[in-house]
């Protein structure tokens, strides 16, 4: 069962002095349950093709399945309330909103889907628990190792049980060993919650921890690895 | 964690940055409460002044305000007992009424002859109680000089009492200190009728038969003026007191003497009249609704006399363009403090913004909609205004009670003594009230625009920012 699908889709970023086609005629499905690479060289449109499945930016033509949902039909707000309950996002530089803390932070998705208060510390609590942050609860961000926040970001893009959760080079900005720990605890997270994860990543080790692996190269899907068949060009 | 907290800690991200933004609205908000304190102080300084003198309205025969002062005693109108009599038994009046008196004004010389000076004068008759009655309406507790009471309360029936600037043309030496006619004094202490000029004493023949015989020490003024036919009358005075009138002009003419006196004066053996009702009210904002009442009852009960109503404000166009000049200043100042206040707030939202759109970026891709980042915007901005206008709102009040408190004195616009400095801020409540939600209201303004900004942020840019 695929989770997203794109069809024909292209993206052209108009900029001052020419016009730069990131991505071009792209079919792809994404299967549920996976741990989904893509990757390719910088500019290759990686990040591009990612921000489409998050519905945070659309194609000049084509049509994107997210959830089984056209996303491209929806409004502005409707657009919103998709993303806050079908997607979470993990981040290169963390995001992670500084004068909240470890809980709060988790917590905050949750109250934007106005989930009850008792409802949120629970799942707020358990989340806390499966990346090992419990004891961190009440800390800031600003008090947290590179590893540490990228652990709240996880768990604060799990909260709502996403259908898909989007993650643009989580490990760009951890050391190798740190990173690997992170690759590891969003596979048994993705295990756990049979969640689908997306990467975009020119990480070896992301891509060796890969159920599927899409490679990309000046805006065109130019190959895919699937360990078992689950990810194919959309005919 | 409501909208509110998250706003609260927002702002202390940066915290130097929200302390300045948030000094600038503290005193943006004293200037305000402190003007307008300031001028609530004098506005009702000046109107207890006014209404001291010469209530809150007066009945006049038609006309009399614009055109009686050159005739006055044409204007006179004899009814005025039984005016006051149907004024003071009206049921919806009565309440409201604090003193209601009849008034004589003329016009006049007053000529202190063993100086051998003269001076046109402004006469007014009173009945002695009343004025002091009048003057002593105090609704807002202003401390007022002890000299400010002088009346004509228990003096001889030909006691008058003048202008300070009157008593000093006059030569009244005694009753204004530091006036330098020491040598004129001694001539005044031997000073007797026969300084009078021999047309002027035959005039005053019968004045004199009706007053006591002069006495050294005595300050004695003679009071010429037309009487009903425009034949000239005079009589004796006995000034017991000079009293500032504020209004150099007024302190040069103004003479009070008792209201028989001036009635003998001006309408000898006729029938005496007066040229208005004073009426003075429990409160001033009953004014309106006394007006309203009196202009029914001078329709009907009282439609045989020719009279109007006429409220101080009417009386005094001084008043009103000493309080429109306030008004002014205090409307000035008060969009000038908005306007800065407007653009420090709009400022901090501004950098706020571009502080934090990796933030605003991240919100969005997570479902928060635009209005939700546009809402977190306003309320800092909100949190800001509301808590400077609270904080100077305290600072003004403890301002207020120091300057209060203080002993400092000044001169007024129209007064001639000086009166405590007074910041009146606590009791107005609308004042206070108004400052408080404008400005809280001007920092939501000022936050909008940045916050709007932040709403229509593109969500790949806001992300992509550095």
């Amino acid at each position: 069962m695929s989770v997203a699908q794109l069809r024909h889709v292209s993206k052209t970023y108009h900029l001052d002095a020419a016009d730069f086609k990131a991505l071009s005629d792209i079919n792809l499905e994404i299967k549920a349950d996976r741990f989904t690479v893509i990757s390719g060289p910088s500019g290759s449109g990686k990040t591009t093709l990612l921000n489409l499945i998050g519905c945070i930016d659309k194609p000049d033509q084509g049509e994107i399945v997210v959830a089984g949902e056209k996303v491209l039909n929806l409004n502005e707000n409707a657009l919103s309330d998709f993303r806050a309950r079908h997607l979470g996002f993990i981040f290169q530089n963390f995001n992670l909103l500084p004068v909240l803390s470890v809980f709060e932070n988790v917590e905050y998705p949750l109250i934007m889907s106005k989930m009850p208060a008792a409802h949120r510390r629970e799942r707020v609590s358990s989340l806390l628990e499966a990346v090992g942050l419990a004891d961190k609860r009440n800390h800031r961000p600003g008090q947290l190792s590179g590893g540490q926040r990228q652990r709240v970001a996880i768990a604060r893009a799990l909260a709502t049980s996403p259908a898909i959760v989007l993650a643009d080079e989580p490990t760009a900005n951890l050391d190798s060993k740190t990173g690997a720990s992170i690759i590891s605890l969003m596979r048994d997270m993705q295990r756990e919650f049979h969640v689908t994860f997306v990467f975009s990543s020119h990480d070896p080790q992301i891509i060796a921890a890969a159920d599927d692996t899409i490679t990309i190269h000046d805006g065109q899907v130019v190959g895919m690895t699937t360990k078992s068949n689950n990810v194919g060009v959309a005919a | 964690m409501n909208a509110w907290a998250l706003a609260g800690r927002n702002l202390l991200r940066n915290r130097r940055r929200s302390l300045t933004t948030l000094i600038a609205i503290v005193l943006g908000t004293c200037a305000i409460l402190l003007f307008g304190g300031y001028s609530r102080a004098i506005q009702l300084s000046i109107q207890t002044e006014v209404v001291g003198r010469g209530g809150h309205l007066q009945l006049q025969r038609k006309g009399f305000y614009l055109n009686g002062s050159g005739s006055p005693e044409s204007f006179g109108f004899e009814e005025y007992e039984q005016v006051i009599d149907v004024v003071r038994r009206d049921p919806e009046l009565a309440p409201m009424i604090k003193v209601i008196t009849p008034t004589l004004q003329f016009g006049g010389i007053a000529g202190n002859f063993s100086a051998q000076v003269s001076r046109n004068v402004l006469g007014t008759g009173v009945v002695a109680e009343d004025a002091d009655a009048l003057r002593r309406w105090n609704d807002y507790d202003i401390a007022f000089p002890a000299s400010f009471f002088s009346s004509l309360v228990g003096t001889e029936p030909d006691a008058m009492i003048v202008g300070r600037g009157l008593a000093r043309m006059l030569q009244l030496c005694v009753l204004v200190p530091g006036l330098e006619c020491e040598q004129k004094a001694s001539a005044r202490a031997n000073a007797s009728a026969e300084d009078m000029p021999a047309d002027i004493s035959a005039l005053s023949v019968d004045a004199q038969a009706a007053t006591p015989p002069s006495s050294a020490g005595r300050n004695q003024v003679e009071i010429l003026a037309p009487n009903v036919y425009g034949a000239p009358n005079v009589i004796r005075a006995n000034v017991v007191a000079a009293q500032a009138q504020g209004v150099k002009e007024l302190d040069d003419v103004t003479a009070l003497l008792h209201f028989k006196q001036a009635q003998q004066l001006v309408f000898g053996r006729q029938k005496p009249a007066a040229t208005a009702i004073v009426i003075q009210l429990v409160h001033t904002s009953q004014t309106p609704v006394a007006k309203a009442r009196l202009e029914k009852l001078l329709a009907n009960e009282l439609k045989s006399v020719p009279l109007e109503a006429l409220d101080f404000e009417t009386l005094n166009p001084l008043y009103g363009q000493a309080i429109g000049m306030f008004k002014t200043i205090f409307g000035f100042m008060t969009i000038l403090m908005s306007v800065i206040v407007l653009f420090t707030i709009g400022n901090t939202m501004s950098m706020a913004v571009v502080e934090r759109t990796t933030e605003v970026g991240t919100l969005r891709a997570m479902g928060l909609r635009a209005a939700g980042i546009q809402r977190m915007f306003v309320c800092e901005g909100a949190v800001l205004g509301a808590l400077g206008a609270l904080l100077g709102l305290a600072v003004a009040l403890l301002i207020a009670y120091a300057v209060n408190h203080s002993g400092i004195t000044w001169v007024p616009p129209g007064r001639a003594e000086p009166v405590p400095l007074g910041v009146w801020v606590w009791g107005d409540s609308a004042l206070m009230v108004n400052t408080v939600v404008g400005l809280a209201g001007i920092a939501v303004l000022s936050a909008w625009t940045p916050a709007r900004r932040a709403a229509k942020l593109n969500v790949v840019d806001a992300l992509r920012h550095v």
